[in-house]
């Protein structure tokens, strides 16, 4: 019996090629010794770096505006402080520590808003590895400034043209890669996705988020908070958000998905112009894994959409979709317009530029308790919200989306002459 | 009877994309090629994400998908085909799972729907062993075969739970990547082959071979069959994009289905005859 987690209920497993399978139980073993049993000092290591290049522990600040707006103790966890500017680095380090100590000679990853990408191409020059990133065509004009950081990083970055040209495309494209270079090269996924061990693995480096913001309530504030809040695209920043409170029956778990335009579904396109698989997405098996998909009748996989870049896939993680079978994990969703709208206000309210994956935590709380909230919600006494990214990425996004709406809070977007 | 039966000469296995580049002329395609020497003929029911296959049967697929394919439709252009040789339904699991009513036990109502109109067995290249035993029982209970793809990465206790799976043929896959018409033919398909020759099922070869002249090679190198799939796919593409008429594409497939059956013939001369003989 494996030590690992490979399913979650009936989610999980490993749906992939066979010429993987062998790599798949490589990195099986390779987790089980060196991060869960700490062999060779692997977590110690881990440890040590995420601390001294990525500079955690993140801290945990009360946001003083947003308390009084929503008349509830709202704290925020500053996942944008990383380094890097996003929760990415957790895992994408970890990962390439581990390659490292498999005696892998070659990272690839994939990447939809350039986030992971970044994380893994900063990771793989900070432990000198080499490092491939496959990302979508249209994330890549979506998202130009992180296609510089990672070649700045010296990271080479291969377009993806197929299909729509997002992060669905970047990881069945990248699995190709991995399937001709398995015996030398590590995949970094970027998620808590893909086939057994990754899921449970990724969740593993993230949930340093849960255990630091778990010790932070305590000291900060006496108790645990009545609810973490997280937005949710493949979800790791929400699994490492969730992780060390899923045993804490009286904290509310609120994933928060992206509900795009509209939660309506253009069958006869293919289309969904959200992205929100939790709340609406059917059981099945993609990039080697059962889990909550978007998909049609017939079982194709169906686009998805998102304002954030970051939130557009698909699929979810598969222990996220257990958890909300389970009753344990509250799938909500926001749409593309309240998450602008949040972006511009933690921006003007707390000096926080949150990316757009983030801003989406943030209409929540304004969507169930703002000034014209619905009330669905009964926002607990404190609220814990996972800042998993910083916004400078998504400027060039959010200058064209906001210019495109009447948004009531949003300053002007016009350039001096 | 079963799959096993086709390879008692060597075998010519080709693969294309059921609907590609639409209903009327794959028919046809799909056809020339049992009259060029198919033993047993790979149909290709297309899914949005094929992650094992290469850029040629990826365009494939969006051009079936586009042109309207669906696992229903699928099973018409089965029932359409007017070929004798068996057929194998190439697909990804996804599909095979929601096929049927919601409340249906997953699974089940697609091999039914396969038995009912005449596929003989199904790859799934993302169906790896380990999750293969609701399809396996299935396939048992309605007679069809799975075949399971070997990997040049497969070795030792995989390769035993793989070999007690398999039914039909073995998919050997020549090299490490995905689908895609090479030049050459890898020496990982000798290894491969070594290491499978103690199982007795039969043991085809594919990824990678687009001429007569490699289908004899892996043939004298051992296999009991060639599987060819993107080299004929270019075939059906090429067609496409120069608006050729269907006849002249389809005379193209059987002309060169012709040359890998005649290859895979003529290696088995070439064969090493056994001692004391």
């Amino acid at each position: 019996m494996s030590k690992s987690d490979t399913k979650f209920g009936d989610y999980g497993g490993q749906y992939v090629p066979e010429a993987l399978m062998p790599a798949i139980e490589e990195l099986t073993d390779a987790y089980e010794r060196y991060v869960l049993d700490n062999e060779d000092g692997f977590m110690d290591e881990f440890r040590e770096r995420i601390r001294d290049f990525g500079g955690r522990p993140t801290p945990l600040q009360r946001a003083d505006q947003l308390s009084e707006r929503y008349d509830t103790e709202v704290y925020l966890k500053r996942e944008d402080l990383l380094h890097g500017g996003a929760h990415k680095l957790n895992n994408a380090l970890g990962q390439v520590l581990l390659a490292k100590y498999m005696g892998k000679e070659r990272i690839i990853a994939e990447t939809g808003a350039g986030q992971h990408g970044t994380a893994t191409a900063m990771a793989a020059a900070h432990l000198d590895m080499p490092c491939e990133i496959y990302m979508g065509r249209r994330d890549i004009n979506r998202q130009r400034p992180n296609v510089f950081r990672m070649r700045i990083n010296g990271a080479e970055v291969n377009p993806v043209d197929i299909g729509r040209g997002t992060l669905k495309e970047a990881i069945s494209e990248t699995m190709r890669d991995w399937a001709t270079t398995v015996e030398t090269t590590h995949y970094v996924i970027g998620s808590v996705v893909g086939p057994a061990p990754f899921p449970a693995m990724v969740r593993d480096f993230q949930s340093v988020i849960s255990e630091e913001a778990r010790r932070q309530s305590e000291e900060q504030f006496g108790d645990l908070p009545g609810a973490v809040v997280a937005c949710a695209g493949g979800g790791s920043n929400t699994m490492g958000a969730f992780a060390e409170f899923i045993d804490d029956e009286d904290v509310d778990l609120y994933a928060v998905e992206a509900g795009g335009s509209s939660l309506t579904v253009d069958e006869e396109e293919g289309v969904a112009p959200h992205s929100a698989s939790l709340s609406t997405g059917e059981e099945g098996v993609l990039h080697g894994a059962r889990t909550k998909l978007l998909q049609d009748t017939h079982g194709q996989i169906m686009e998805s959409h998102s304002v954030s870049s970051g939130l557009d896939y698909s699929g979810v993680g598969p222990e996220l979709a257990y958890l909300v079978d389970e009753g344990r994990v509250i799938p909500k969703n926001v749409g593309d317009e309240s998450a602008l709208e949040a972006f511009h206000r933690l921006s003007q309210d707390e000096g926080i530029i949150p990316a757009l994956e983030t801003a989406h935590a943030f209409g929540f709380l304004e969507d169930v308790a703002g000034p014209d909230g619905d009330g669905s919600v009964d926002l607990p006494e404190t609220v814990v919200v996972n800042v998993s990214g910083r916004g400078d990425k998504d400027l060039e996004a959010v200058i064209e989306e906001t210019d495109k709406r009447e948004l009531e809070n949003a300053p002007t977007m016009e350039v001096f002459e | 009877m079963g799959l096993e039966d086709s390879f008692d000469e060597p075998a010519f296995v080709p693969y294309l994309a059921a609907g590609d580049p639409d209903f009327d002329s794959s028919i046809e395609y799909v056809e020339a090629l049992e009259r060029g020497g198919a033993d047993i003929i790979e149909l290709g029911l297309p899914f949005s994400e094929p992650i094992a296959e290469g850029p040629t049967i990826q365009q494939a697929v969006v051009r079936s998908l586009e042109g309207g394919m669906t696992p229903e439709r699928f099973f018409e252009f089965v029932e359409e085909l007017d070929v004798d040789v068996p057929l194998v339904c190439m697909t990804y699991y996804n599909l095979i799972y929601q096929y049927g009513p919601e409340d249906a036990e997953p699974v089940l109502p697609f091999v039914k729907r396969a038995a009912e109109v005449g596929l003989e067995g199904f790859v799934v290249p993302d169906l790896p062993a380990e999750e293969a035993d609701l399809l396996r029982e299935a396939c048992d209970d309605h007679g069809l075969d799975l075949v399971f793809i070997v990997a040049p990465t497969t070795k030792g206790e995989r390769l035993d739970r793989i070999m007690e799976q398999v039914s039909g043929y073995v998919y050997v896959q020549a090299r490490l990547g995905v689908t895609g018409a090479r030049a050459d033919v890898s020496d990982q398909t000798e290894e491969s082959l070594a290491r499978l020759e103690q199982y007795d099922v039969p043991k085809a070869v594919g990824f990678g071979i687009s001429s007569g002249e490699q289908a004899a090679d892996v043939v004298a190198a051992g296999a009991d069959g060639v599987i060819v799939g993107s080299a004929l796919v270019d075939i059906v593409a090429e067609g496409h994009e120069e608006d050729e008429p269907t006849e002249e594409t389809a005379a193209k497939l059987e002309s060169l289905a012709r040359e890998l059956k005649e290859g895979a013939l003529a290696g088995a001369q070439r064969r090493p005859r056994p001692e004391g003989t």
